[in-house]
C-alpha cells in the first residue's frame, strides 16, 4: 500500500507551512515528521513529502541527503551514537565505543540483524564537559565508561528505557 | 587572586527551575522588555552598544554595531534567527540556556525585535537537541498564553512570533549563511558575502543572526544598563561569559566569569587543576577551530584581543584541555577528520584538501609517513586557509598549522619511530 501520513501529521504539517513564507522552508521540518511516521525516508517516503508540499522530488533528495540525521536506511529500534570528537576522545569515547561495538557485535555504521541497535560514532553534541557522551534516540547518557555502556546496553536490552523512549 | 565567579547568566546552582515561567518571572524575569519598550529602538541600540556585547558565536563581532547594519527603511519583513546549532567541539554553554533557562533567550529575542522592529524570530536548533527543542516549544507556548507573545506582546501592540526550527544534523549550518540557506529548505552550503544577511538574509530580507549567548546577554544590559554589563568585562569587551572547560581537568564543566579572566586560573582554580596532578600539555582555547596554545601561553586574560594578540583566539570560550601523555598526532587527527567529514564540498581547496590532511595524519600516526609529509601537511594547509567561501577553511587548517608549529616533535617522533611512542593510558578520571 502506497505511503501516507496520518491526520496528526498532516495537521502538523499544516501547522509548519504557516510559520515560514515559502514552502520550500518546510521541508526540513516536514522530513522531521515523515521521519518521525515512517523511521526512515524511502524513496517513496520522499516522493510524499514532494507531493504534500508541492515540490519538485529533486529538491527535496538534494536537501534530504545533506543531512546525516534524517536516514537513508532503517535504524535500530535503539540508535547508539558515540560522540567521538576531540573532548570526549580525551576522556576515552574509544573505549566506549570498542565496549559497544563487543557488546553489540557491531561495528559502528551496522544495525543488528533483530533491528534492536544501530551502533554509530558522531561528532560533537554540544555536553563535552560531561563526557564521554552517548546519544541513545533523545537522550543523553553522559559521563560514560566502558562500564557504564554495558550496563545501560543491558537496560536498552530489557527494554527497560532510560529516561523514556 | 582567586577567580571571580557570578551566576547572572549561569543559575543551575540556586536549585530552581527557571523553565517554568512563574520561577522565571519571580526572579525578576520580562522586566526587561517593558523597560526596553519604552526606551525604543534607537535607546536599546545605543545601550547595546554601551554594554559592548561581542557575539558570543565564535567571531566577537559587536552585537550593537551589527544591529547597525540593518537597513531602517525597508518595505521587508525583517528578521531575527537565533544561531542555536552549537557544534563547535568543546563548546557546550549553549546547551545551558536551551535546556535551563530557555526565557532568558526568548526575553532577549523580544527586545531585539523592539529595537529593530522585527516581528518574525527564528531559533535554529541543532537536531541533536530533541528535549532543548521541546524545551524552547513549551517556553513559547507559556509566553503565548501570558500575553508575553502573539498580536500584543505585554499590551505594547507590538506583534511578535518565536518560532524554533530544527536542523538536521550538520556542523557547517553553525556557518550563519549555511544556517539560512538550511533555514529556507535547502543544503547547509554558505554563501558568499557580500551581500551580508543584514540585508539580504533570510528569504531575501534584512536579516539579524546572533548567537544564543548573545542574545539571552540583552535582557541583562537593559535591565541593569549598558554600562554596568559592560563594567564586568573589559574595554570594547563587555559583560560576563559562559566559559566550558573539557578534556583533562578535574572538575570539567560551565562556569560564568568577566571577560577578562585569567585563562590559566580558570584552568586550575575553577575546574580544579589536571587529572592525575599531571603537567600540562596543551590547550585549545575556544572551541575546537582555535590554534592550540601551549602552557606557557595560557597566562592570559580571556579577552578577544588578547587571545589574539597570544596568537590563538577565544572563539566560544570553550578549553579544552589536555595532559602530558596525549599524543597530539593522535588529537589533531580527531580534529582533521572531523572538518573532511563537515567540509559541505563547495570549495575545491576545502573539499580536497581536508581529506588529504585527514589521511596525511593518519598516515603519520601509523608510522607510514615520510620525512616530506610534515611540510606537505602544512602546504596543504596553507593553501585552504584564506582560500575559501567561509571560515570552515580557515577552521580546518589553523588547528593543523598550529600543531605542527608548536608540537613538531611529537610529529617527528612518530617518523623517527616509525608509529606512535605514546602508548600509555589516558588520564583516569572520576565524575566530580
Ligand atoms: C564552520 C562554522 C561553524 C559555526 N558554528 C556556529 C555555531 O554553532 N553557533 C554559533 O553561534 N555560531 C557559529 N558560527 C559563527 C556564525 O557564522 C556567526 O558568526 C554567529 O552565529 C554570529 O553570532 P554572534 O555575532 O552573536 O556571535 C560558525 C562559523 C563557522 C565558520
Ligand atoms: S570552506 Fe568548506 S565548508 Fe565552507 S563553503 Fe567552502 S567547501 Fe563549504
Ligand atoms: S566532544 Fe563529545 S560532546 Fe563535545
Amino acid at each position: 500500500m502506497a505511503q501516507a501520513f496520518s491526520p496528526q501529521a498532516d495537521a502538523d504539517i499544516e501547522a509548519i507551512l504557516q510559520r515560514y513564507p515559502t514552502r520550500l522552508a518546510a521541508l526540513i521540518p516536514t522530513l522531521w515528521v515523515a521521519q518521525r511516521e515512517f523511521g526512515w525516508l524511502a524513496e517513496e517516503t520522499m516522493e510524499l513529502v514532494a507531493r504534500r508540499l508541492d515540490l519538485p522530488p529533486a529538491k527535496v533528495i538534494s536537501t534530504a541527503t545533506f543531512y546525516t540525521m534524517f536516514h537513508k536506511k532503517p535504524v535500530g529500534r535503539y540508535h547508539v551514537q558515540v560522540c567521538k570528537n576531540i573532548s570526549c576522545y580525551l576522556r576515552g569515547s574509544d573505549e566506549v565505543t570498542a565496549r559497544a561495538a563487543k557488546k553489540l557485535g557491531l561495528r559502528p555504521g551496522e544495525t543488528s540483524a533483530d533491528g534492536q541497535f544501530t551502533l554509530e560514532e558522531v561528532e560533537c553534541l554540544a555536553a563535552c564537559g560531561r563526557g564521554p557522551v552517548v546519544q541513545v534516540n533523545a537522550d543523553y547518557h553522559e559521563w560514560q565508561t566502558a562500564e557504564t555502556i554495558e550496563a545501560l546496553l543491558d537496560r536498552l536490552a530489557a527494554g527497560d528505557m532510560p529516561g523514556g523512549a | 587572586m582567586p577567580v571571580q565567579t557570578y551566576n547572572y547568566l549561569l543559575r543551575d546552582k540556586d536549585g530552581k527551575d527557571y523553565r517554568d515561567l512563574a520561577v522565571y518571572k519571580a526572579a525578576g524575569g520580562y522586566k526587561a522588555v517593558l523597560k526596553a519598550h519604552a526606551m525604543g529602538s534607537e535607546a536599546i541600540i545605543a545601550e547595546v552598544k554601551t554594554a559592548s556585547i561581542r557575539g558570543r558565536g565564535g567571531a566577537g563581532f559587536p552585537a550593537g554595531v551589527k544591529w547597525g547594519f540593518v537597513p531602517k527603511d525597508t518595505n521587508k519583513p525583517k528578521y531575527l534567527v537565533v544561531n542555536a546549532d552549537e557544534g563547535e567541539p568543546g563548546t557546550f554553554k549553549d546547551n545551558y540556556y536551551l535546556s535551563q533557562d530557555p526565557h532568558r533567550l526568548l526575553e532577549g529575542c523580544i527586545i531585539t525585535a523592539f529595537a529593530l522592529d522585527i516581528h518574525t524570530v527564528y531559533i535554529y536548533v541543532r537536531g541533536e537537541f530533541i528535549h532543548q527543542i521541546a524545551t524552547l516549544d513549551k517556553a513559547i507556548a507559556d509566553c503565548h498564553k501570558a500575553g508575553i507573545l502573539g498580536k500584543d506582546v505585554l499590551g505594547t501592540k507590538f506583534a511578535l512570533e518565536i518560532h524554533t526550527h530544527s536542523g538536521a544534523g550538520a556542523y557547517i549550518c553553525g556557518e550563519e549563511t549555511a544556517l539560512l540557506e538550511s533555514l529556507e529548505g535547502k543544503p547547509g552550503q554558505p554563501r558568499l558575502k557580500p551581500p551580508f544577511p543584514a540585508v539580504v538574509g533570510a528569504f531575501g530580507c534584512p536579516t539579524v543572526i546572533n548567537n544564543v549567548e548573545t542574545i539571552a546577554s540583552v535582557p541583562l544590559a537593559i535591565e541593569h544598563g549598558g554600562a554596568w554589563f559592560a563594567g564586568l568585562g573589559v574595554e570594547r569587551d563587555g559583560g560576563t561569559r559562559i566559559v566550558g572547560v573539557s578534556g583533562h581537568v578535574k572538575r570539567p564543566g560551565l562556569f560564568e566569569v568577566g571577560v577578562g579572566a585569567n585563562m590559566k586560573d580558570v584552568i586550575y582554580e575553577l575546574a580544579g587543576g589536571i587529572l592525575e596532578d599531571r603537567p600540562l600539555k596543551a590547550v585549545i582555547p575556544g572551541g575546537s577551530s582555535c590554534p592550540v596554545m601551549t602552557p606557557d601561553e595560557i597566562n592570559v586574560p580571556m579577552t578577544i584581543d588578547a587571545i589574539r594578540d597570544a596568537g590563538s583566539m577565544l572563539g566560544t570560550c570553550g578549553i579544552i584541555v589536555m595532559a602530558e601523555g596525549t599524543c597530539m598526532v593522535r588529537a589533531l587527527a580527531r580534529l582533521s577528520h572531523f572538518y573532511a567529514h563537515e567540509s559541505c564540498g563547495q570549495c575545491t581547496p576545502c573539499r580536497e584538501g581536508t581529506g588529504w590532511m585527514a589521511r596525511i595524519i593518519d598516515d603519520i600516526e601509523a608510522g607510514r609517513a615520510r620525512q616530506g609529509d610534515l611540510d606537505t601537511l602544512v602546504e596543504i594547509a596553507d593553501q585552504i586557509g584564506g582560500n575559501t567561501i567561509c571560515a570552515l577553511g580557515d577552521a580546518a587548517s589553523l588547528p593543523v598549522q598550529s600543531f605542527l608549529q608548536k608540537f613538531r616533535a611529537d610529529f617527528q617522533a612518530h617518523i623517527d619511530h616509525g608509529g606512535c611512542p605514546f602508548d600509555g593510558p589516558l588520564p583516569r578520571w572520576t565524575r566530580p
